[in-house]
């Protein structure tokens, strides 16, 4: 895989990093990663925009009320991080396939954009459903020994490699 | 408003260093579905063991609260591998499409979309899962300790060794 795009680090050391930036927000803000929520509060918002007695009136919207919160700039924040980190380190690069993609299903843009805009509905839909993503369940989850992270991290790499396998079939070819 | 401006500062640490890590990139998470490069892994099994340590440190102290997510069978597993199947297609998950988008990935943005959808399509399904897939197997807020009976600090140093092995093998392969 190319890295040599500048300012790599160990994903050991930068992981390990991160499991100690969420230390310190369960400790100084009681707050633990998650990330899921964030969408639907914000499609609450965009709904309230048009229809806000319908919003209102909905169970799902009364459990997470459209608003911005700790976890909604938290989210926010992961854009403006990884923007700072990648233009200070050269490694920014505004890319509308990515290669491993473009390697298998050549330069049509549409069909990556069409296959990212469903699988993104997909997956936000089953992330609500199981209650969390690879943030609240994966990390947040597994790290306080939390059977439903355990289990919902095994559910989310038995889809996902399916989905890989049917994509790019089998074999080593990269 | 402190609670904001802390989420927002943690997520700024957590975006650097997802994009420090590589983390952010379709490459890496299809990498790992297949089975060829374990960076998320690598990057995700760090933070986890370094995390439980600390959170069930402070735990014990009673400086924090533990935060677990209910056991239901019907959600957790249906919802997870249908997340499953999202993520194969899109190739980020819902926090690392925001930090895509913020190195330059557009793609991600097709993908943000389409999870603001997902989250509506949702919100106007939950009357209807809160009586079916929500009500299979709820076993509640339980961990794993809890479930062998047995301390945290004894299932946390077998979990540390475990991750260790598998970081010794991942290199080993050169995965």
């Amino acid at each position: 895989m190319n890295d040599n795009d500048g300012g790599a680090w160990s994903p050991y050391l930068a992981g390990a990093l991160s499991g100690l930036v969420s230390i310190c927000s369960v400790w100084l803000a009681g707050k633990y990663f998650g990330a899921s929520t964030t969408f639907v509060r914000s499609a609450g918002m965009v709904e309230q925009a048009v229809d806000p007695e319908r919003v209102a009136a909905m169970p799902y919207f009364m459990k997470e009320v459209p608003m911005i919160d700790w976890q909604w700039m938290f989210v926010v924040g992961i854009f403006i991080g990884a923007l700072i980190a990648s233009t200070t380190s050269g490694s920014f690069r505004w890319q509308a396939l990515p290669e491993m993609w473009q390697t298998r299903f050549g330069p049509v843009r549409w069909k990556r954009w069409l296959v990212a805009f469903i699988g993104g509905t997909i997956g936000m839909f089953g992330a609500r459903l199981a209650d969390g993503c690879p943030s609240g369940h994966g990390l947040s989850g597994s790290m306080q020994l939390a059977v439903s992270g355990f289990v919902a991290l095994v559910c989310f790499f038995a889809g996902g490699m399916i989905v890989a396998r049917l994509l790019y079939g089998g074999g080593d070819q990269r | 408003m402190t609670t904001l401006l802390y989420g927002l500062v943690t997520g700024i640490l957590f975006g650097f260093l997802l994009q420090k890590g590589r983390v952010l990139r379709y490459d890496k998470q299809l990498g790992a579905l297949r089975l060829q490069d374990m960076t998320i892994i690598k990057f995700m099994l760090s933070a986890v063991l370094v995390g439980m340590v600390g959170v069930y440190l402070l735990s014990d102290l009673g400086l924090v609260k533990l935060s677990i997510k209910p056991m239901i069978l019907g959600g957790v597993v249906v919802g997870g591998l249908i997340f499953g199947v999202g993520w194969g297609l899109l190739g980020y998950c819902p926090g690392t499409s925001l930090g895509a988008f913020g190195e330059g990935r557009w793609d991600s943005a097709w993908g943000i979309l389409g999870m603001l959808c997902g989250a509506a399509l949702y919100a106007e399904a939950y009357p209807l899962m809160k009586v079916t897939v929500l009500t299979w197997g709820n076993y509640g807020k339980i961990t794993l300790p809890q479930v062998l009976g047995v301390s945290h600090w004894l299932v946390i140093p077998l979990f540390i060794s475990g991750g260790l092995a598998l970081f010794y093998w991942f290199e080993k392969k050169g995965l």
